[in-house]
């Protein structure tokens, strides 16, 4: 049998001349694919930077209206507002490290109190509130993370345009979707601190509140509360960053100073904490383990664990699994209904791992925005 | 501001540019179409190879185009943070009682602050008890 195949099919020159077109175009793939390939990446960063652009104008909106409803201030806050925006912090020199944790401990102090002071500017109306100037600052933090946001990413889309580098671009898009997730999360984070809602870090606080309730409660540094609470036959010292505003306190020098005025005498400290969910994990999942349950820049697990490895105290720590999205957006049912579990989870490491009469420390690690005591 | 203008038209020119890509392909994967049809009916038994590879190579095209196309004019949704509805618990504190109410959380609710009005069924000391959202929307499982 034989076949009549070729390579430019058709009987008449038109057809012959169009498939001939076609394969130059084809051709014409292999050389500019790239190319193409650039262009569509660029356009697809492109919509996400307008996104961000607009989510963090959005934001600043909110900061400023905020800012005007609670703080009432006497003049334009704007033109202040877009220079907190653009605050900066440049963390200490680490060539020779010994010593840093506390050098990094004094510019975090500076950055906290400096932007305490400048919030208190803004609002005139709520100076001496202390509750709503945290609120504030948290709202005004949210909307510094957007403009951080957009304008890194933006650094790099311009770069890649102008040096048409597809390996710029590429990396860009490739981490697009984690940077538009986080600034989502920030973005609904923004409503959450500006109405003063607990959000899914405060589980920890929470859960350390429900069980100080009341009691008498007495201020430890810095910007901390704690509770002598009878728990299981044992007594519980139950501590968390001083609340309803949005503050997460400095646990590292709160738990010091309650283990030196124990000289120590401790059975366990027991940390609870939001925990960062994998992805197949559900929200609300409850997790145990050992160490310092405890995020930011590390000086509060460094000034832990210091002081328990001093004093040989055994250290245990219990997550709420949730992603970042949930953690500083207004708090899920899931992580609410965890809150229980939790307390039972906490009363069975108390019965199983100390003795009656024993002293425990209980931290509620997170930030106590919509959580009092 | 000058800057901005540049960036803006640099974007359209890309856009178009891929448009007028998208376009050709378009119409080469419909002439491609077309003569795979036409071979098939009229070319005869020893071109039906032929045929199938022009329809094979059009289909392929035109879905390129369409993707391209879909991309292309992707457009930026509209963006607005919206706030989701946080429900206030409101428990009373007589044992007795126990009565619970819920509404959307205001300004200056806060997880145990003493509520202001006492209970309705008791008259009994109310306070907050909870504050959280409730997603309805169930969060896509794969199932390994």
């Amino acid at each position: 049998m034989q076949y009549n195949v070729s390579f430019i099919p058709g009987s008449d020159s038109i057809s012959q001349v169009l498939s001939l077109v076609m394969f130059v175009f084809f051709a014409g793939f292999i050389f500019y694919g790239q190319k193409l390939q650039m262009h569509i990446m660029i356009r697809e960063v492109e919509n996400s930077l307008h996104k961000l652009r607009i989510t963090k104008d959005e934001g600043r909106k909110i900061a400023i209206d905020t800012l005007n409803e609670i703080g009432k201030p006497t003049s334009d806050p704007s033109a202040r507002v877009d220079r907190y925006l653009d605050y900066f912090t440049i963390g200490p020199q680490g060539m020779d490290p010994q010593g840093i944790v506390y050098k990094l401990d004094h510019i975090l102090d500076v950055r906290d109190d400096r932007l305490k002071e400048e919030v208190r500017l803004l609002a005139p109306q709520v100076i001496n509130d202390e509750v709503q100037i945290n609120n504030l600052e948290n709202t005004l933090e949210a909307a510094m993370a957007l403009n951080y946001i957009y304008k890194v990413v933006r650094h790099y889309y311009i770069q890649g345009r102008k040096t048409m580098s597809l390996y710029v671009i590429m990396q860009l898009q490739m981490i697009l979707p984690m940077v538009m997730k986080e600034a989502e999360a920030y973005s609904s984070a923004l409503k959450a601190f500006s109405y003063g809602q607990p959000i899914g870090d405060s589980v920890g606080p929470l859960v350390v509140s429900k069980l100080m309730h009341g009691y008498e409660i007495r201020k430890v540094p810095k910007d901390c509360v704690v509770a002598s609470v009878p728990l299981e036959g044992r007594t519980a010292l139950l501590l968390k960053a001083e609340g309803p505003g949005g503050n997460v306190g400095k646990p590292g020098d709160a738990i010091e100073a309650v283990i030196e005025e124990q000289q120590g005498k401790l059975a366990c400290l027991i940390m609870i904490d939001a925990g960062l969910k994998l992805e197949g994990e559900m929200v609300g999942e409850i997790s145990e383990g050992i160490g310092s349950a405890i995020g930011g820049p590390g000086v509060d697990a460094f000034k832990i664990e210091e002081k328990i490895t001093k004093y040989k105290i055994r250290n245990y720590a219990i997550i709420v699994k949730e992603d970042i999205g949930d953690a500083v957006s207004p708090m899920r049912k899931e992580i609410n209904d965890a809150v229980d579990k939790v307390i039972d989870r906490v009363k069975d490491i108390i019965k199983e791992r100390t003795k009656e009469g024993d002293t425990v420390l209980i931290v509620g690690v997170g930030n106590s925005i919509g959580i009092g005591q | 501001m000058t800057s901005q203008t540049q960036t803006k038209t640099t974007s359209n020119k890309v856009a178009s540019y891929l448009m007028l890509i998208v376009l050709v392909v378009m119409a080469l994967s419909i002439v491609a179409l077309f003569l795979a049809f036409d071979t098939f009916l009229f070319g005869g038994e020893d071109n039906q190879l032929a045929a199938l590879i022009l329809a094979g190579l059009g289909i392929i095209a035109l879905i390129t185009a369409v993707f391209l196309l879909y991309q292309s004019r992707k457009q930026a949704a509209e963006i607005k943070i919206e706030a989701p509805k946080v429900m206030t618990t409101i428990e009373c504190q007589n044992k007795g009682c126990g009565n619970k109410t819920m509404r959307e959380f205001q300004r200056g609710d806060y997880v145990f602050k003493d509520f202001d009005t006492a209970c309705p069924k008791c008259g009994g000391r109310q306070i907050i008890t909870a504050a959280y959202k409730e997603i309805k929307e169930k969060e896509k499982t794969y199932a390994i």
